[in-house]
Order: structure tokens, then sequence, then C-alpha cells
């Protein structure tokens, strides 16, 4: 005989045999078209590469000392590998400041958003998101077109007489930079604002009942309140910009490489497709690593403040 | 003291804020004044005509990439739509079962890789298929889209499955309705504006996509994006500004109306 909790048990495992069934199309195309090629350059990273790209099936580790050795032609003796740390650092560099920059400007543009009254607060918030969804290489395009030495900002100065020759601004560390804090600014804006949204106005008055001076109001009440959105939107920048690939191929030209546009070469001109993957999961690494951060800070936030 | 004094001000703020909002909009301003320029300059003004719209139109290149554009969008947002609809529908609204934070990681784990990551990985998988298989058409690109959009698809349709609550359901398997039934005449039609947002953001996602198209396309397959990528390369005429401006228009057009969607309540 079977008890009312046994025919409840068999209806319970049923339920979730369906939604297994549900969630399979979704599970398997993502198997499929993104987790399973993971795997792949996971098991390539430890193959030797082929004289024209591929790989030759023979386990080798050669890849992984070439993310950041390199062997002497000659000798055969290992010694740093000087170009690929300098595009970590470029790339590592670039980023936090990319993040830096955006949190300067983005910082006060939220807190203005989120201190307007209900009704224009919407409209604020949809200018801010509307560039988030077009298109990135647009926006690239449109930044290009702003520094480029025959470009506005260029065109303006010479026209006013502040300089005789155009600035070169293209093609440089400065251009990759400004063209991300351009494209990934509504990355920072949003979840500032999500924070600032809630923030109890009270304690702000009660500082300044007590004779805190705005500075003192914005050090020592605004900005611990709203520091899981800072840590928030600085991850969500950084994350992106580490791992960018449109912005550095315009606005860098060839030579200001960042880890993305490396790993473009290994597996195009540099047929190096071992290194290309050990490289790849680096940055699949490192990205991990931020997001973890990102997970254990937001809901320890949560904690503190909800 | 001539005005009272606001809690809420802080100095600078709404100074830097609106010039920054004017520095996000200048750029794509400029862009899209351009495209109306008379002469072959992207940044001196030669007067007003609509010839480098004619140009991008009579360019056989740029319409066949946007008609690809669209039909890889269109197949791979619906593909996504209704595999996130059915992932959302077995993710919420139930006590935690095994697997479901598993499902969670799975169906997320696209926006967590870098795109150059994913390309590269989907780089190695489809060229040794297309020499095992001699296949080399738009699938390759409409799996990895479909991919890619389908956790852009899940949030809102999840978002709005969580705030419907299973009373109407309970009441009309009461009343002897088929599960199928339930589904077809309570939890689609209230499930609706969640999916059609979810589909129009996959449409967005996939119509923009750059990176990994770039790397998935086989000879002869531009997207839009992956040809102005390659003219980005030479001297830019305001074709290119014509091609983006009616690019932009499109893709806030539909952005807009998703808005206008999420934001009507259950």
């Amino acid at each position: 005989m079977s008890s009312a909790s046994e025919v409840a048990d068999a209806a319970e495992r049923k339920d979730v045999r369906g939604r297994w069934l549900l969630s399979l199309p979704a599970l398997l195309i993502i198997g499929i078209a993104s987790v399973f090629p993971l795997l792949i350059v996971l098991v390539y990273s430890f193959l030797k590469p082929g004289s024209y790209g591929d790989v030759v099936w023979q386990f080798s580790p050669d890849a992984w000392v070439g993310v950041l050795f390199q062997r002497d032609i000659f000798d055969g003796t290992l010694s740093i590998a000087d170009a690929h740390l300098s595009i970590f650092w470029r790339s590592v560099r670039l980023s936090l400041m990319t993040t830096v920059l955006a949190l300067i400007l983005g910082f006060p543009t939220a807190y203005f958003i989120a201190t307007r009254p209900e009704r224009t607060r919407a409209i604020w918030l949809f200018l801010i998101t509307i560039p988030f969804w077009t298109n990135l290489l647009i926006r690239t395009f449109a930044i290009q077109e702003v520094i480029r030495n025959e470009g506005v900002v260029n065109g303006l100065l010479m026209k006013l007489g502040v300089i005789s020759s155009p600035i070169q601004m293209m093609f440089t560390d400065f251009a990759i930079m400004i063209g991300m804090v351009y494209v990934y600014f509504p990355l920072m804006v949003l979840p500032l604002y999500a924070s600032m949204e809630k923030l109890d106005f009270r304690l702000v008055e009660a500082g300044y009942d007590l004779y805190a001076t705005r500075l003192k109001v914005l050090w020592r009440i605004i900005i611990p309140m709203v520091k899981p959105g800072i840590i928030a939107g600085s991850i969500l920048v950084f994350i992106p910009s580490l791992g960018a690939y449109v912005t550095p191929r315009v606005l860098g030209g060839g030579r200001n490489l960042m880890l993305g546009n490396l790993i473009e070469l290994q597996f195009g001109q540099g047929r190096n497709w071992p290194l290309g993957a050990a490289l790849s999961i680096t940055l699949l690494v490192i990205v991990m690593a931020a997001l973890l951060i990102y997970v254990r800070k937001a809901s320890n936030g949560g904690a503190h403040h909800g | 003291m001539d005005k009272t004094f606001s809690i809420q001000r802080m100095p600078g703020f709404a100074t830097i804020a609106l010039f920054c909002f004017a520095l996000l909009y200048l750029p794509i301003a400029t862009l899209v004044v351009f495209a109306f320029n008379d002469g072959s300059s992207i940044v001196m003004w030669e007067g007003l005509s609509l010839r480098w719209f004619r140009q991008a139109w009579n360019n056989s290149q740029v319409i066949d990439a946007s008609i690809r554009s669209l039909q890889i969008a269109s197949v791979a947002a619906v593909l996504a739509t209704i595999a996130a609809t059915m992932a959302a529908i077995a993710t919420t609204r139930t006590r935690s079962y095994r697997g479901l934070t598993f499902k969670y990681a799975f169906i997320n784990q696209p926006l967590m890789v870098p795109e150059i990551v994913t390309a590269v990985a989907l780089l190695v998988l489809f060229s040794r298929i297309k020499v095992m298989t001699g296949y080399s058409g738009l699938g390759y690109l409409i799996l990895a889209h479909t991919a890619f959009c389908i956790p852009f698809a899940y949030l809102p349709i999840r978002a709005r499955l969580e705030s419907m609550d299973l009373s109407l359901e309970r009441a009309a398997a009461d009343l002897y309705a088929t599960p199928w039934k339930t589904f077809r005449r309570i939890t689609l039609p209230l499930l609706w504006p969640g999916i059609l947002a979810g589909f129009m953001l996959a449409f967005v996602i996939s119509l923009d996509d750059v990176v990994i198209t770039e790397f998935v396309k086989s000879a002869g397959q531009d997207t839009l994006p992956t040809y102005m990528l390659g003219q980005l390369r030479r001297v830019v005429t305001p074709e290119m500004n014509a091609i983006s401006t009616v690019f932009l228009l499109i893709s806030v057009a539909i952005v807009t109306l998703f808005f206008l969607i999420s934001r009507r309540k259950v």
C-alpha cells in the first residue's frame, strides 16, 4: 500500500523530471555551442601546434609555458616573454584606468539620476540605457570620428587656433581607454544608480544636523552606503574591458594589442592554436575570479544593507 | 541664505552628469548628422543630401549583409525565445530541486565568458565540423547566435513568470483543464509580454554581434556588423554614417518598444 507521502513524492519526482525535459533544449544548445567548445579549447591548450594552424594530437605543456616565457631558438633557454607580459600589463592597466575614469564620471551621473523627481528619473535612466543597447561597433566608430586626426576634436582645436597640427590620438592607448569608457559607461552607471535609488536620505540629513560638511557627508555616509554599487559597477566595467576585442582593434590599430587581439593573432597569422587556447583559458580564469569577487561582495552588501 | 538648504544636492555633480550625457550623445549625433552630408567628408559639412543613403541602398554588399543579419537574428531569436521560455517555466515557481542551481549557471554561462574566448572556441569546433561534413551554411552562425541569445531572452521571461502566482493555473486544473490547455489559455497569455520582451532583446543582441560572427562565418557570410568592421580599416565615407544611422534607428526603435512592453504591469 502506498501512503499519502509516497504519492506526493512520486508526483514531485514526476514534476522534476518534466522540468528537466522542458529545460533540455536550452541546455543542449548552450552545451553544444558554448560549453563544449570551451572544453575543446582547454584540451587544445595541452597539444602541439600544427604548422598551418590547427593542432597535432600530441601532449605538450609548451603552450602554457609560452603564456609567460619564450624559448630561445638557439640554445633553448627560457626567458620571460616580454611581448606577452607587456600585452598582459597593457590589458590590466587600461582596464583599471577605464574602470577608474568610468567611476569618477559615473558616480555623479548616477547620483544625479537618483536625485531627480520620480517622473523625470525614468527618462534620464532611459537615456543611459539606450546607448548600451545600440551596436558597440557603431559607438566605437562614432568615437573614432571624434578623435581622428581629421576628427571633430582636432578640427575644432585647429579652427580655434589652439593647436597648429592635429594631436595624434588614434592608435594610442589613450584612444583605447577613451573608447572603452565610452562604450562601457552605462555598465558603471546602472548598478551605481540601483544602490543610490535605495539611499536613505534621513541619514544624510542626520549628518548635516551634526554639522558635517558636504564633503564629509559624501565620504562618510553616501559612499559607504553605496559601496555595493561601486563594486558591482567597477567589476561590470573591468570584465568586458579586459576581454575587449573590437575597441582595441579599431582604435588601437595593429600595434596596441590587448589580450583579446593577442588571442586572435594566435588563431590567425600566428598559427599557434595551443598558445591561443592557453591565453583564452588564462583570460577566462581572470574573468571568473573577478566574477567570484562580484558575487561574494554583492551578497555581502545585500546582507548589510538589505 | 537665499535658498533653502537641499540635503540631496552635491555641488558640481549635476554639471558633471549633464556633461556626461552630452559626451554620450554628441559622437552619435555627429555620426548621424554627417550621414546627410553632401560632400564625401565625415567632418566637413558641405550641404544637405541623401546621396549616401542612396549609395548604401545601391551597394549590393550592404544589402546582402543586411538581409543576412536579419535572417540570422530572426531565426536565432525565435529559437532562443522558445528554448528560454521552456527553461524559464522549468526553473521558476517551484521549490528548489536538485540541479536547479546547475541550470541557472548553465543558462547564464554565455554571459560569463568573454566573447573573444567563445569566438575562438567556436572557430576551433566549427572548422573541424566544416571539414568533416562539408557543410558551411548559415547553420553555424544561427546555432552560435541562438546559444548566446538564450540568457538574454531568459531574463525578462523569468522575471515575468516570477511575478505571476499559480492561483489561476491551479483554478484551471481544478476545473479539469489539461496541462496543455492550462498552458495555452492561462500561462501563455499572461506570460506573453515577457516572451515578447525576451524575443526583442535576443533579436537586438544577435543583430549587434560582431566578435563571434567574425570568427564563425565562412567566406561570403558577412553580416552588417562584420561588413562594417571590415570597412573601418579603409578610408571611411559618409556611406558608413548612413548605414550606421539606419542601424541605430532600428535598434533604438526595438529597445524603446521593449521598454514600453516590459513596463506594463501584470
